[in-house]
């Protein structure tokens, strides 16, 4: 099982900050793993898609053909404000 | 120093104690943010700030590196709220020592500048009518455009 986070408004869309995703033997890359997500949600993945959403596996950043494993945290961040 | 918080913070003790710290400098330059009470449309009663832990307080630390290089700067304190927040609440300080003013100025602005935009803190306001995320307005882009290179 990767362990998968939403933060900002994607926690809302998943109404959840994370989730637990069993991986199909076809998942290879953060894309697969978005296709696996949308198998149950196609509204949180088309969000998974958006340019402007960065990933994090395991505290690194990464991209959707970045490869995934049952062992990972991948962090999906939609555009960030502070201050 | 970097703190990520949920605890409110109160900015004269900690200005003071970054004061007694940074000894010996020339300038100290402070930036306090507030919780503002009125949204673009309609009264806002608390902001949410979510972080993500660890790896937010890395991305700031990374970020003040690069004011420590870039400038001639002493000290550095980045304080930041997380969790629910009301108007009038101080959300954000960034103090900055050095031995002159320009570079302590100009330190402070840039790293408020990164925290605005590209630091990881996500940011809901909750109105009378609803609750909706922030993203950084074109105008706190522009600004944190001024410090690349090649501008």
């Amino acid at each position: 099982m990767a362990r998968v986070l939403f933060f900002g408004k994607l926690s809302d869309l998943a109404g959840a900050r994370e989730r637990n995703v069993m991986l199909p033997s076809r998942t290879h890359t953060v894309s697969d793993l978005i296709d696996t997500i949308g198998e149950d949600d196609t509204v949180l993945s088309a969000a998974l898609k958006e340019s402007s959403v960065r990933v994090i596996i395991n505290e690194k950043m990464a991209d959707s053909g970045t490869a995934v494993s049952d062992r990972d945290e991948v962090a999906f961040l939609p555009p960030v404000s502070g201050g | 120093m970097i703190r990520v918080c949920e605890e409110p913070f109160d900015p004269g003790a900690e200005l003071s104690s970054f004061e007694s710290a940074a000894k010996g400098a020339g300038a100290v330059v402070s930036f306090l943010g507030k919780v503002r009470g009125k949204a673009e449309s309609d009264d806002v009663t608390a902001l949410v700030l979510e972080h993500f832990p660890g790896v937010t307080e890395k991305s700031i630390s990374e970020i003040e590196q690069q004011a420590k290089s870039r400038w001639n700067i002493d000290e550095v304190l980045i304080i930041h709220r997380v969790g629910r927040l009301t108007p009038g609440e101080p959300i954000v300080m960034v103090c900055v020592a050095s031995a002159h003013r320009r570079d302590a100025f100009e330190a402070a602005d840039f790293l408020m500048d990164y925290l605005k935009t590209e630091a990881m803190f996500w940011k809901k306001e909750v109105r009378k009518n609803g609750e909706a995320w922030i993203e950084p307005r074109d105008q706190d882009y522009k600004d944190v455009g001024r410090w690349r290179e090649d501008n």
